[in-house]
């Protein structure tokens, strides 16, 4: 690990006011001093926002949507009740994600931006674009069969490892952000971005601003009883996603009112499918029509190298979550959050 | 440039000057203040080894530096048992063998101290083993591990009821 300075701002002023080039921000550091551990990241300041007040609350606002603080743990957040119940498929998620002891210290912000799980990247013998512009990609015919099948180019085909962040872009989440030039908002969607130029731009964020909440509106609750997330891994637990696919569906009238459909482990970002929702909506959940969305959500997909297999599965996984979703939201979490093999004990939402 | 931090440490307040910022609070048990007890496995989050409980909640010292703990109140296997009585978690890994070669265990053990005080799991071994996932055994002890954690859970349970009665 290099030296670094640390600084521990008591407010989001005296944050940026602290903030240099090659500084960073620090929350837990479950990702970041992994990252420096390594080499990966070289951060001369460190800037831990830990001790910034405000940051670290779930609030519910008057017109029911939710904001949810950069600091709020990912634990507190998932077994929040009252948010378990309007977003049943952010808890699994969450739960599914990483181990109870990391989910116990990192924090929303920092799982939106944590950096990509690419080997090479934190390799720092190996070429990567990511991490030192126009160095090349190892990953291109190297070791690549979990990276991307959508949204890649010849810059770079890794992919954005978060579980959260997957059901939030389905349900319209907002970033709220402050920097030292002002406060704005964007769509999570927009947040995180593909790798289509050089250098590589891995978000939409300026340097030096800062998450400090994410919302979710209030019409997102409105597939709480037919939400799950369903996360492939290549062992039963604590294992990043190969893919994974969030999926709620609206009912009325035997017909789709609303669905949400994004998938993970697929591309540099939580890759919502608008065209496979709006090819369900109006229509009555049927295995066909699960089955044709799965096919426009993966429409565009193309192997970035030994990963073929996964446009399959993430085909399948689709179909799956659809028809998981279609179900029932379980009444109590699964034991086994996301796991698209276990059965779920218990009652499921009537229908 | 050091800093000085105040940790309560197993409920002995201390204050510790931190000459380099990159001490991770498991190195500082370790190397400076003789807590040999939480184990570096993998160093990376990986593992579990090093599991303490900050502020009663457990997390993987091997990725919190030191300096942002300041003010935290640390517990380590080391604060588990009162004198020579063992902790219920400590006596449940004898009676069921939760352990072969010992060196994942003060994380295992704290794991289930930490997982106990969540009450999440309930009776069910499935979501008991679910959040034990982060500590892997590499003797692989899990059964002996599971058996520990649920009669643990039912020791402390009713220890609890008893002080309230
Ligand atoms: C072994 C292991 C397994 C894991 N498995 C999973 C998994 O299965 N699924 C999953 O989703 N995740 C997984 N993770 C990743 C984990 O979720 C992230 O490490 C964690 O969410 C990061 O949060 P943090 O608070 O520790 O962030 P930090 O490490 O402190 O920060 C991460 C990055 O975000 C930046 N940052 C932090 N907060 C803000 C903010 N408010 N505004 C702007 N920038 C900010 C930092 O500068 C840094 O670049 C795993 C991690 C480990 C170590
Ligand atoms: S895929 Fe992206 S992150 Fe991985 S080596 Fe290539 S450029 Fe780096
Ligand atoms: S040593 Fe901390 S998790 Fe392995
Ligand atoms: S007892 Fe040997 S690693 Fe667990």
């Amino acid at each position: 690990m290099n030296r670094f300075d640390y600084v521990r701002p008591a407010s989001i002023a005296e944050a940026f006011a602290a903030f240099q080039p090659a500084s960073h921000y620090l929350a837990a550091g479950t990702n970041l001093v992994d990252l420096m551990k390594g080499g990966a990241a070289r951060p001369k300041r460190l800037i831990d926002i830990t001790r910034i007040p405000g940051l670290d609350r779930i609030e519910w606002l008057a017109d029911g949507s939710v904001r949810i603080g950069a600091l709020v743990r990912n634990s507190d957040l998932a077994y929040d009740e009252r948010f378990q119940k309007s977003f049943p498929s952010v808890a699994e998620a969450l739960l599914s994600g990483a181990s109870p002891q990391l989910r116990n210290a990192a924090t929303v912000g920092g799982n939106l931006m944590q950096r990509t799980r690419c080997p090479y990247f934190y390799d720092v013998a190996s070429a990567c674009n990511r991490r030192l512009p126009r160095s090349g990609c190892d990953a291109i015919g190297g070791e690549n069969r979990l990276h991307a099948i959508l949204g890649w180019s010849d810059e770079c085909i890794a992919t954005h490892p978060s579980d959260l962040c997957v059901p939030l872009v389905a349900l319209d989440a907002v970033v709220e952000v402050e920097g030292p030039k002002g406060a704005r908002e964007l769509p999570l969607d927009e947040l995180h971005l593909l790798p289509h130029a050089a250098p590589l731009r891995e978000t939409a964020l300026t340097p030096g601003e800062l998450i400090v909440a994410v919302r979710l509106p209030a019409q997102a609750a409105a597939v709480a009883r037919h939400a799950r997330y369903l996360k492939v891994r290549e062992r039963t637990s604590f294992a990043f996603a190969v893919v994974s696919v969030a999926a709620g569906l609206e009912l009325a009238d035997g017909k789709i009112r609303t669905a949400r459909i994004a998938m993970g482990g697929v591309a540099a970002k939580p890759w919502r499918s608008r065209e496979a929702e709006a090819a369900l909506v109006g229509s009555p959940p049927t295995a066909e029509a699960f089955a044709r969305a799965a096919e426009i959500a993966l429409a565009e997909a193309k192997p970035s190298g030994d990963n073929a297999f996964k446009i399959e599965l993430a085909r399948r996984l689709v179909v799956r979550a659809l028809s998981s979703a279609l179900e029932g939201t379980p009444q109590a979490m699964p034991a086994l959050p996301g796991s698209p093999i276990a059965s779920v004990s218990g009652a499921i939402h009537a229908v | 440039m050091s800093l000085t931090i105040s940790l309560d440490i197993n409920g002995q307040p201390l204050s510790v000057p931190i000459d380099d910022p990159r001490t991770t609070l498991l190195d500082l048990l370790r190397e400076r203040l003789g807590l040999t007890g939480a184990k570096k496995g993998c160093d990376r989050g990986q593992c579990g080894a090093c599991t303490v409980l900050v502020d009663g909640r457990r997390i993987n010292s091997c990725l919190a530096l030191a300096l942002t703990l300041d003010g935290a109140q640390i517990t380590t296997i080391e604060g588990l048992a009162e004198g020579d009585r063992l902790h219920p978690v400590q006596a449940a890994f004898i009676a069921h063998d939760g352990f072969q070669c010992g060196f994942c265990t003060p994380g295992q053990i704290m794991s289930a101290v930490g997982l106990i005080a969540e009450a999440r799991a309930g009776a069910d071994p499935e979501r008991v083993r679910e959040l034990m996932s982060g500590n892997i055994c590499r003797c692989g002890a899990y059964k002996g591990i599971t058996e520990a954690v649920l009669e643990a859970q039912g020791v402390l349970a009713d220890t609890h009821q008893e002080v309230a009665a």
